[in-house]
């Protein structure tokens, strides 16, 4: 193609580590694992009312080759533990981990002999989301949390608190 | 953390003709953790078995813990599409062992009627929505969970939280109706026909489905009794057992309703048993609705239960005592044994509580209807394709914490 004349406004200069990001923030895919109340809350994010299409994670992934984000949505039992902790590994770097819910983060209500006391005690958490279970619009948060999180760096134990 | 289990192998054996391979727990159609070990001839099930307890959250353990009223906290967490079914049949056991069964006022009795109708719709709306994903039917999600949004509205207007309200109570409810929720209910009855044939257009006469789910996991009504099979998917076989009309509670047998069944007992007629059955929720919801426009109370007159009403605190020396009494040490239940079921969405639910007459249950054991629904899953996978195992656990509509509890 010949050069020809520059118009104005026809070139946006930005720094490609920048632009990567954008590009990585705006499609941050999670992963298919629902675990227990709060998985539903998660399903309802999809739907018409929240719509997390606007975020660009509308496109929940089976395989956790495919996935960015796993949202650990309610209850770890003793059981599922190593479960998750494979999932997690089986993930293609760079991912994410939100904690959804009170029993994901802390054990909740659940102080007994069969729950993992908070996910973060077996894989690395970046944003804790407070509820039992918590709203869809609490997980919209975290998710535009976690997109901050990729735009500006820095990574780990934030808190979505309104 | 040091976890104690290993995950298990994706490829558990092979052999010349078969390969045993491990379908779950984290799969998008096993409708939570369940984890089936698969014996399969290429795509032929030759053997399915449900490996459960991916989500045992020890409920009843910790509700052993808890005072009375309390325990109702965690109950609810069970079966979470349907938490008001759950808190009913605890509630109603323990009013049993309480021997007030007969003093809970009319009005209590049908808001417990028309939540328990609310939240069937509510998690009919979610097996319905998953279940035409796994078919790859989208769209019908979208329409299911913008019918179910307006039903947690109604739950978050009555007890503050949109999934576990927590609404009920030994010997009542929490508080009466928030002000205008029964005209939001109202705007709910007038909706909910059309977003009814809508859901029915979507699926019922649509051939991939027909041909995805007809002949399926037939169940004969002897097998289904065998399995131990109780709600929608009993129905769909032929039997017309329903606790609501066979053991009547909080006056279901003044209302006016019919119990669908179909006798194919394929995915196909729980499918239709399912729609029929909201179809007559909101017939019950109905004639609910026209008993509430007369005021009244809705919690048990009696101290040593229900809390004392908030403006007499102040004034009653009598009262203060009450409620110090009931905060700090909750209430006692004579000691004794009940079992009390209801009809949750998924079938007969129980709860089976012994009480030593202390401040705390000494054991609750419950009767999860998944659980039992869910094993017929041994009986009727063999024989069908993998494609087809999806659909019959999606039409025995399992829900994991109440399976694994």
């Amino acid at each position: 193609m010949a050069v020809g004349t520059v118009n104005p406004g026809q070139f946006m200069l930005a720094r490609l580590d920048d632009v990567a990001r954008w590009a990585q923030s705006s499609s941050v895919w999670p992963l298919t694992m629902g675990l227990a109340c709060c998985a539903i809350e998660m399903m309802t994010v999809t739907s018409s009312e929240y719509d997390i299409a606007r975020l660009g994670s509308e496109v929940f992934r089976s395989s956790p080759r495919q996935a960015d984000l796993m949202i650990v949505s309610g209850r770890v039992a003793q059981k599922m533990g190593p479960v998750v902790k494979r999932l997690y590994d089986q993930m293609a770097d760079p991912k994410w981990v939100i904690s959804m819910g009170a029993c994901a983060s802390s054990g909740g209500i659940f102080d007994n002999y069969a729950v993992i006391q908070g996910v973060d005690t077996i894989i690395p958490v970046d944003v804790y989301v407070p509820g039992c279970p918590p709203t869809p619009d609490g997980l919209l948060y975290a998710v535009n949390l976690i997109q901050q999180q990729i735009r500006e760096g820095g990574r780990g134990g934030i808190l979505a608190r309104a | 953390m040091t976890l104690s289990a290993t995950p298990p192998p994706e490829v558990i054996s092979r052999s010349d003709t078969t390969m045993v391979l491990s379908m779950g727990p984290q799969h998008p159609s096993t409708h939570g953790v369940l984890q089936i070990v698969l014996e399969i001839d290429s795509e032929n099930v030759v053997k399915a078995d449900p490996e459960i307890g991916y989500l045992h959250t020890g409920i009843e353990k910790s509700a052993e813990g808890l005072f009375w009223t309390q325990a109702q906290t965690v109950i609810e967490r069970m079966d979470y599409l349907a938490p008001s079914s759950n808190a009913l049949c605890y509630a109603l056991a323990v009013e049993k062992l309480l021997g007030i069964t007969d003093k809970i006022p009319q009005r209590a009795q049908t808001i417990r009627v028309l939540t328990g109708e609310l939240t069937r719709i509510a998690s009919h709306c979610v097996w319905l929505g998953t279940h035409g994903i796994d078919l790859g039917a989208i769209s019908v999600f979208f329409y299911c969970f913008d019918l179910r949004e307006n039903i947690l509205d109604l739950q978050e207007a009555t007890g503050g939280a949109r999934m576990h309200p927590n609404y009920m109570r030994v010997g009542g409810l929490n508080g009466d109706l928030p002000d205008g929720l029964l005209a939001r209910l109202d705007a709910l009855i007038e909706k909910f026909p059309r977003r009814m044939r809508e859901l029915r257009g979507l699926l019922q006469a649509n051939p991939i489905f027909q041909d995805r789910t007809i002949d399926i996991g037939t169940l004969s009504p002897e097998e289904a009794v065998q399995w131990n099979v109780t709600g929608p998917s009993l129905r769909a076989s032929g039997i017309a057992y329903d606790v609501r009309k066979a053991f009547p509670y909080c006056g279901y047998e003044t209302y006016d309703f019919d119990v669908p069944t179909r006798s194919e007992g394929d995915a196909y007629a729980r499918f239709l048993v399912r729609l029929d059955e909201m179809d007559q929720s909101i017939r019950i919801i109905e004639q609910a609705r026209r008993r509430l426009d007369t005021p009244g109370p809705v919690m048990i007159d009696d101290p040593k239960v229900a809390l004392p009403p908030k403006e007499t605190i102040a004034l009653s020396m009598e009262a203060l005592i009450h409620h110090f009494k009931l905060i700090s040490e909750g209430f006692r239940v004579p000691p004794g044994d009940v079992y009390h079921s209801v009809e949750s969405p998924r079938g007969e639910l129980g709860y089976y509580i012994v009480s030593n007459g202390e401040n705390k249950p000494y054991r609750i054991r419950t009767r999860p209807p998944s659980l039992y629904n869910l094993q017929a899953l041994k009986g009727i996978a063999p024989g069908n394709l993998i494609a087809d195992l999806v659909v019959m656990i999606g039409s025995l509509d399992p829900v994991f914490g109440e399976v694994d509890r």
